[in-house]
């Protein structure tokens, strides 16, 4: 029945990550770690899941196995040997699907055999078997803009199997699509590879959707953010096909929430949630989300207190969206985080209760109070005898201790928060915050 | 049709920093080293002048074929130019930093004014001989194509989406492989448009650049532009108004044959990830689609390029690995190796300069470069008064917008200059004010810019933003200046540019005009360069094509680069 797992482990690992590190040199500081210390190691007929929050280094390590991004330190050894730049025998499906608009179905599928210098004939006639294995028979000749989502990413599937890799790589491969699609395209993979037609050996999956890791994998690394490393390895002992609704299925989604939720504060937090410190990384998430999650946990069923999980299903949301929501409700006291659960506290429950004026009131309390960015750039215009400050100044004092794409997140999150508490305003010509229009309002 | 990219020089830095400082250093010292080579060379040439152009109607067609076929083999040069030099530029870090400002002034160096050197230069390498003049007339061309189509090309492979980027390393495509499976299809839809634009451009040079006067001798090439040269001469305006008719049938033939099938076609290349609506094929393209003989041909080409084209040439892409030290060290000997350039440059510049010119002769050029500018502002802004208006009616009735396009697009192709004649006619029978009246000769041909961008604005500006307008009854000054001006401005400054770079080229075919022993000049620093290249005089031309360069230079760097960016980021949503 479950073949993966009764297969016996062959002697040689087909593919080794030893210690890798990743960071980013900044001249004047120190380097900026992405990925610290990550071990891991892939057999044959296993499917191995990369899960972990965006900006954990997950999607880093699988570019480091793939070759395109050499680690700065640690190595990669597959198939015995180190591996040096893309190598013949991984192939991967990308979140975007990453096909060639001006191609044809057809043409896209031959393109990794064309590079290998595959003969015509034997080409058109593998990348007609991919095609078919994939259910995309009767599409060659279309172009990608033609298809649907799920129908691109067959694509990219039958683009990479083509090609008879031992070891696939899959970067998300089903965040971009709809929910009834992504179910339809994992369901026909763990299909294909439970009878063994994939010609493949091994599958590493990246993804942030905990469900899907449980479906999918075989063993789940879940990653920590700040640096990225691997918080916990995870077996996930059911076989295939799996039920989402089985309880012992449900028990291991909730234990991954905790693991997730536990280690995932900005600072290592022992018991109270610690203040952000002044280069603390903060998500751009809307202030209107926020206050609907508030609302939503105040409500009959949660009542001030929700399991994640379950609150991420009934609204809707991925694991990814919402704990950025919660960690913010936490960074800000409107709500705690404690072993998978979310709990309303008292600030929370009386911004709930309050008017539209009174919550701008409690949001730049708590902002002033908790987000020492907020407070610094307020505390500036105050100083200043024309009340203006350039955003310059601040997004590179960021950039020292973090990337430029999470420096200019976290500007975007406390340009929105500010404006919202009505602290302070922001000039996105001139690139300045101002103490315009707030004074008359203050 | 709507323009399906911008035009490569809106896009880039707007600060000059170091390297455009070097980089302008280099292209003066070319210019300059040109000159200096092209100097005292004009003797062998007699030879051609005995070659004179035949009135004769009857000729027309011949001379019709010459002209394009220089204009072909232009473009021929341009596309290899254009494989080459952006690649480089793209690929090399260090190569890049040069390479792309120099195209940057390249870009902004008056064409017509640097005719007189490229012309003494070719024929020093073939003296005495045709070749020498049909090269000069060809790197005319040239000229006004490459730097255009290169800046277009180098723009789209820093811009290749990451993930089609990571496919082609992980598949392991040979750098071959890759430049014609992702850099050449993904750059397609701009440098087709582009390549088309300058091409439009470039029936005006080549036909000013037919008829060559330097100093004392003047060359005719076999063609329309030397024809009409005769005929002015001649003061036949019969033969004018026969050349603008053969120019007429030569232009409707590029711009039905060429010019609508190829953008149409190119717009496979889009990347865009959802079928959008799609204009209907033009005829020529649809024949070729739909033609069964066509079709076979066209597959066995197609068949064929894809062998060539993927054939495992060059390696495939390895993992980037980092080497500090070793690239401080090049980039050392780099950094010493431009400053080496730009020094001798200097040195070639200023030995030229010393020689011959004076203050009081900078002074007067900036002076006439005033002039001139003012003349270009004026007249943009007036064209704008014109178009703006009538863009707006006409883009916001698609039908009309559907009709019109074509005509707009079809006029800013026709070379203008071959308009001139009849203007001037009436200038010297009114006897009218040369530096007024010639003016308007500098946008006749580049105002249809203004208006087909326009149109193109007007006809995507978004449905529910005018049924927002009329629900609140927003009209009349208000509605221009709240809802469409802004809506349609990232257009109108495309296309503005565009009209106001070709004006600047213009002017120095636009401020000096003759009829017969008649001439007619206005005052300005087209009127200077015309009359230094008449009088062989390299110094000032030289002077006056870098006075030129400089003004269209900062009038780019200070007035449209920051609208276009201005505009683009308002007119945007998130």
């Amino acid at each position: 029945m479950d073949a993966t797992v009764a297969q016996p482990l062959p002697p040689q690992p087909l593919l080794q990550v030893r210690a890798c590190r990743q960071a980013y040199h900044k001249d004047s500081n120190a380097d900026l770690v992405v990925l610290d210390d990550v071990n891991l190691t892939l057999q044959a007929g296993e499917i191995v899941g990369l899960l972990g929050r965006s900006g954990s280094g997950k999607s880093t390590l699988l570019r480091i196995v793939s070759g395109l991004l050499p680690p700065t330190a640690g190595e990669v050894i597959w198939r015995g040997e180190a591996l040096r730049g893309p190598a013949p025998g991984i192939a991967m499906v990308f979140q975007s699907f990453a096909l060639f608009p001006w191609l044809t179905v057809q043409e896209n599928v031959e393109l990794g055999l064309e590079a290998q210098g595959v003969p015509r004939a034997e080409r058109e006639a593998r990348a007609e078997e991919a095609i078919d294995l994939i259910g995309l028979g009767g599409y060659e000749s279309a172009y990608p803009k033609e298809l649907s989502g799920g129908m691109r990413q067959r694509v990219g599937l039958a683009r990479a199997l083509v090609v008879h890799p031992d070891l696939l790589l899959m970067d998300e491969p089903f965040s971009a699509l709809d929910v009834l699609t992504a179910e339809t395209l994992r369901t026909d993979l763990i299909d294909l590879w439970m009878e063994h037609r994939l010609p493949v050996q091994s599958i590493l999956i990246v993804t942030h959707n905990i469900e899907e890791a449980v479906l999918l994998c075989d063993r789940i690394l879940v990653f920590a953010s700040n640096p990225g490393r691997v918080a916990q390895e995870i077996r996930v002992p059911f076989p295939h096909p799996r039920n989402r609704l089985d309880p012992a299925f449900r028990q291991l989604v909730d234990e991954i929430y905790a693991v997730m939720t536990r280690r995932a504060p900005p600072a290592p937090a022992p018991v109270a949630p610690a203040d952000a410190p002044f280069a603390a990384q903060l998500h751009h998430v809307s202030t209107n989300l926020l206050a609907g999650l508030m609302e939503a946990l105040a409500g009959p069923p949660y009542d001030g207190r929700a399991d994640l999980p379950a609150l991420a299903a009934s609204l809707q949301l991925e694991a990814d969206e919402l704990l950025p929501l919660g960690e913010t409700l936490q960074l800000l006291h409107f709500a705690e985080l404690e072993e998978g659960d979310i709990k309303l506290s008292e600030t929370g429950r009386q911004f709930v209760q309050s008017d539209t004026d009174d919550r701008k009131k409690l949001f730049a309390a708590s902002l002033l109070a908790h987000v020492k960015l907020a407070a610094a750039i307020r505390r500036t215009l105050d100083e200043r005898w024309n009340h203006r400050a350039s955003a310059v100044r601040f997004r590179d004092e960021l950039e020292d201790h973090m990337s430029p794409d999470y420096a200019e997140e976290t500007l975007r999150a406390i340009i929105a928060w500010g404006r919202y508490a009505e602290l302070y305003s922001f000039d996105e010509e001139a690139q300045q915050f101002s103490l315009e229009d707030i004074e008359a309002a203050a | 049709m709507s323009s399906t990219a911008t035009p490569a020089a809106l896009s880039g830095r707007r600060l000059p920093n170091v390297w455009d400082i070097a980089a302008l250093c280099c292209v003066v010292g070319l210019l300059v080293a040109m000159a200096t080579a092209a100097r005292g060379t004009l003797v062998p040439l007699d030879a051609l002048e005995a070659t004179p152009i035949d009135l004769d109607p009857g000729r027309l067609p011949e001379y019709a074929v010459r002209t394009t076929l220089r204009m072909f083999a232009a473009l021929f040069c341009s596309i290899l130019f254009t494989f080459t030099y952006a690649p480089l530029a793209a690929k090399n870090r260090r190569a890049g930093l040069i390479m792309v400002p120099v195209l940057d002034i390249l870009q902004s160096v008056p064409i017509l004014g640097f005719l007189s050197f490229t012309v003494a230069f070719f024929m020093n390498l073939f003296p005495g001989r045709v070749l020498g003049l049909e090269l000069a007339a060809i790197f005319a061309i040239f000229t006004s194509q490459a730097w255009n189509m290169a800046f277009s090309f180098y723009q789209s492979l820093t811009t290749i989406p990451s993930d089609l980027d990571e496919a082609t390393k992980l598949f392991r495509l040979t750098t071959w492989q890759r430049f014609w499976r992702l850099e050449v299809p993904f750059a397609m839809p701009g440098l087709v448009w582009n390549t088309m634009l300058s091409m439009s451009a470039g029936w005006f040079f080549v036909v000013a650049s037919e008829a060559i006067t330097l100093g004392e001798h003047t060359w005719q090439l076999p063609g329309i532009g030397s024809y009409v040269a005769a005929a002015l001469a001649a003061r036949d305006i019969g033969a004018v108004f026969w050349a603008i008719g053969a120019m007429l049938l030569v232009i409707l033939a590029y711009d039905q044959l060429l010019f609508r099938p190829l953008v149409a076609w190119s717009a496979r290349f889009r990347f865009e990830t959802t079928a959008s609506a799609t204009a209907e094929d033009p005829w020529v393209l649809a024949l070729l689609r739909r033609t069964h003989v066509l079709r076979v041909a066209g597959g066995m080409v197609e068949r064929a390029f894809g062998t060539i084209t993927s054939l495992r040439l060059g390696r495939p892409a390895a993992a980037s690995r980092q080497r500090r030290e070793r690239s401080r060290l090049s980039d050392a000997a780099f950094a010493a190796g431009v400053a080496l350039a730009v020094g001798a440059a200097l040195w070639q510049v200023v030995g030229y300069v010393s020689g011959a010119l004076t203050w009081a002769d900078l002074r007067e050029t900036v002076l006439l470069g005033s002039l001139t500018l003012l003349r270009v502002v004026v007249l943009i802004a007036l064209a704008s008064m014109v178009w703006v208006p009538v863009g707006v009616w006409l883009g916001l009735r698609p039908t009309w917008a559907r009709r019109v396009q074509p005509l707009a697009q079809f006029l800013a192709a026709f070379p203008a200059n071959l308009l001139f004649p009849v203007f001037v006619v009436v200038i010297v029978r009114f006897g009218l004010n040369e530096d007024v009246f010639l003016t308007p000769l500098m946008v006749l041909g580049t105002q249809w810019y203004i208006l087909f961008n326009v149109i193109a604005g007007a006809a995507a500006f978004p449905g529910d933003l005018q049924e927002v307008a009329k629900n609140f009854r927003v009209g009349g000054f208000l509605w221009w200046r709240r809802v469409i001006i802004p809506g349609i401005l990232p257009y109108y400054v495309t296309g503005a540019i565009t009209a106001s770079g070709g004006s600047w080229n213009a002017a120095i075919v636009a401020e000096v005009a003759s009829w017969g022993d008649t001439k007619l000049q206005a005052h300005g620093l087209g009127a200077y360069i015309a009359q230094a290249t008449d009088a062989g005089d390299f110094h000032k031309i030289v002077l006056g094509v870098v006075v030129m360069s400089l003004f269209v230079l900062l009038f780019n760097r200070l007035l449209w680069r920051p609208l276009y960016a201005y505009a683009s980021r308002r007119a945007t949503l998130g």
